[in-house]
């Protein structure tokens, strides 16, 4: 029974007064995953838009212990934190349940920089959730381009539009074969949450990424973040599921009707539209050509995800 | 009972973790490394050692590892060598100047390129700002004594201590050693008590980011704190003594220094070495003796500056260049140190670049060249 938005816990962990920008997406999914973590977690987080606005020493905006740590760092740093928790506890210095370690991390904490400590962590299935708040690029400081950044997008590094498609990572860490990941979307927010809650309860490596329209780095009006995450999802360029030791064990709605073909994608072109970076694609003579190449995309994503399932 | 063993300097290194009672070890085994990390995998394996051991894919991830085990209140170690230890800057930063207690094993062995095997300082020594406390040992048993000492040290201060030995000349090559009964270990080195941890209990931030100003105060933190670490260091030695018997030094082990009028300074292996051409210094009509260098940050400047008496000569020999400055790195430190407290004469003597053998008879010679005006043929590579 999955549950309902006017269900979820109201703890805060997110306090008020944080510096994040209007609409922030890594700050609302934080809010979501602390209700269903609850308050006995240890977070490192990597330099990112939440480190930057999560409050200067001695503030802090989050409840929780939160440490900072080098930009490659996310992964290692929490097998460092597990293994140091689980030698006490061996030892009789730590009674009771350990904490659940967490990393807080963007897209170039995963993606790019953070890749090997990742791939390692994932290697030797260390027990903790690795988060990557997916907002396709380098948004803190000054929207550089990443390896989560999708073709065609314009950037600060990449201003005529990026070249070169998407890294897939949800498929890198698929193959990885962890215990337990997921991807999901703000505008589903009670749906995040229950994967999170599932997390918790999985031993291993388990890796959520959550897709995150950031309105300075895609260039659109704040109050549509929400809507720009719900027309991602239902136009097939975000899709939603689960895998469980390298197989997918469930699609979420809407992403259940697309790949079963019981729904259509759609919004597509409004998504698009509504986004300046990718304004030079849109143009009355790109845009059609450019649509169907990203149509295309989304069915071959969905025919190879289809071919991992369960 | 106290055992007596014959052991390598990497196996030494692994029985000191034992004996520390370290709870986390994460390391990785290459870049080059030693056998101190196999060493200590298979003793948690074989259940010899409690610890839980994370074999991590590199050293940058290794000290990350280490970071994040200190701050949620374990024991920690690690052992790396030359590029290893390079690989891990960034995250020596923040292991230093985040003021989290550990202690890392450094087989000092040269940097690449071109790839080489053997000994010099040049790994450890481009680490100096790191805000990490470096010791050099001399002998197989004080790479033991000095990891145990080094958690005593590294946890009053809340600074981390790298200790640093020979590559092959001490890692590789055995020697007899004592390993004290654990009692008199457990006796000088008390279970960790961390300051702080990560804790939901009591959430905090570490390491966030701040203004200037607690950032400044900070860093100035940092300094006094190694300058409060040199007691700590005295202290250490003599109470490590009272325990065990054994004595290599404090942050200086001195050799023939009291009626010397030549001073032959140095660190690691090569120390050692020196003391046998001190003797034969003296041999020839030279008062020769040897200052080691054991604790190299924080930099001995009064316990140096005490000992080197004003008009007499120092010869520096040391394994490692300060590149553009026509000198190694530990002359320029003791000028420095002794500018506007003693007034000597300090001649400085690269060498043993790359593992490139040291004798006494050699280290005599230059020591002998350098004091008698003979510059340039003092130089080994030249």
């Amino acid at each position: 029974m999955a549950t309902r938005i006017k269900d979820l816990p109201a703890d805060e962990i997110v306090l008020s007064g944080n510096g994040a920008c209007a609409s922030c997406p890594s700050t609302l999914a934080l809010r979501i995953v602390g209700k269903a973590l609850g308050s006995n977690v240890v977070m490192l987080l990597t330099p990112s838009c939440t480190v930057a606005s999560m409050g200067l020493t001695p503030q802090m905006a989050f409840n929780y212990p939160a440490m900072n740590v080098c930009f490659a760092t996310a992964a290692s740093s929490a097998s460092g934190v597990m293994y140091s928790l689980e030698a006490q506890a061996m030892k009789g210095r730590l009674q009771g349940e350990l904490p659940t370690v967490i990393t807080w991390t963007g897209d170039g904490g995963t993606y790019d920089i953070g890749f090997q400590a990742l791939s390692a962590a994932a290697e030797r299935n260390d027990h903790f959730i690795h988060f990557c708040y997916n907002n396709e690029a380098y948004s803190n400081t000054g929207v550089q381009r990443s390896a989560a950044t999708p073709a065609f997008a314009a950037t600060t590094t990449t201003p005529g539009g990026k070249v070169e498609a998407k890294k897939n990572m949800p498929l890198l860490m698929l193959d990885h074969r962890v215990p337990y990941m997921a991807t999901a979307s703000l505008a589903y927010p009670a749906d995040l949450y229950d994967k999170v809650v599932k997390a918790k309860s999985v031993k291993g490596l388990k890796y959520i990424e959550i897709f995150a329209p950031c309105y300075p780095g895609w260039r659109f009006e704040s109050k549509d973040m929400i809507k720009l995450a719900r027309l991602a999802v239902r136009s097939g360029v975000n899709l939603l599921w689960e895998a469980e030791n390298g197989a997918i064990t469930r699609f979420s709605h809407p992403t259940k009707g697309l790949v079963e073909g019981s729904s259509q994608p759609r919004g597509l072109e409004e998504y698009f539209e509504a986004q300046g970076r990718f304004k030079h694609v849109m143009t009355p003579e790109r845009k059609e050509a450019f649509l169907s190449g990203v149509e295309a995309e989304i069915r071959a994503e969905m025919d190879l995800l289809r071919g991992r399932q369960v | 009972m106290s055992e007596r063993l014959l052991e390598t300097g990497c196996h030494a290194a692994a029985l000191a973790v034992r004996s520390a009672r370290v709870d986390v070890v994460a390391a990785y085994p290459i870049t080059p490394q030693s056998s101190v990390v196999e060493t200590v995998a298979s003793m948690v394996e074989e259940g010899t050692l409690d610890c839980r051991f994370l074999p991590v894919e590199g050293e940058h991830s290794a000290m990350a590892a280490c970071a994040g085990a200190i701050a949620a209140g374990a024991r920690v170690f690690t052992a790396t060598a030359s590029q290893g230890l390079l690989y891990m800057h960034e995250v020596l930063h923040m292991v230093g100047g985040g003021r989290l207690p550990m202690v890392m094993a450094n087989v000092n062995r040269a940097v690449f390129p071109p790839w080489a095997l053997l000994v010099d300082h040049q790994d450890s020594l481009s680490q100096r700002d790191t805000a990490w406390m470096q010791m050099y040992v001399a002998s197989v048993q004080e790479i033991y004594n000095a990891i145990i000492q080094g958690f005593r040290v590294a946890e009053g201060a809340q600074l981390p201590v790298m200790v640093n030995f020979d590559g092959f000349i001490l890692s590789h090559c055995a020697s007899g050693i004592t390993v004290p009964d654990q009692e008199a270990i457990d006796a000088f080195l008390p279970p960790y008590e961390p300051l702080w941890r990560l804790d939901p209990a009591n959430p905090s931030s570490y390491a966030n980011v701040t203004a200037t100003e607690y950032y400044g105060k900070h860093r100035a933190a940092i300094q006094r704190a190694h300058e409060a670490a040199k007691p700590l260091f005295i202290e250490a030695a003599a109470s490590y003594r009272d325990h065990t018997g054994m004595w290599d030094g404090d942050l200086l082990e001195l050799y023939k220094t009291e009626d010397a009028e030549v001073f032959i300074v140095a660190m690691g292996s090569m120390a050692a070495e020196a003391k046998l051409s001190a003797d034969a210094l003296r041999e020839r009509g030279v008062k020769a003796g040897v200052v080691r260098i054991r604790v190299y940050r924080p930099f001995p400047v009064e316990a140096l500056a005490e000992v080197l008496p004003e008009g007499a000569a120092a010869v520096v020999l040391e394994r490692n260049y300060s590149f553009g400055l026509n000198s190694g790195i530990l002359a320029v430190e003791l000028k420095s140190a002794l500018y506007g407290r003693k007034n000597l004469r300090i001649f400085d003597r690269v060498m043993g670049i790359g593992g490139q053998d040291l004798t006494w008879a050699y280290m005599a010679r230059v020591v002998e060249d350098a004091i008698n005006g003979k510059e340039a043929t003092s130089w080994q590579h030249e």
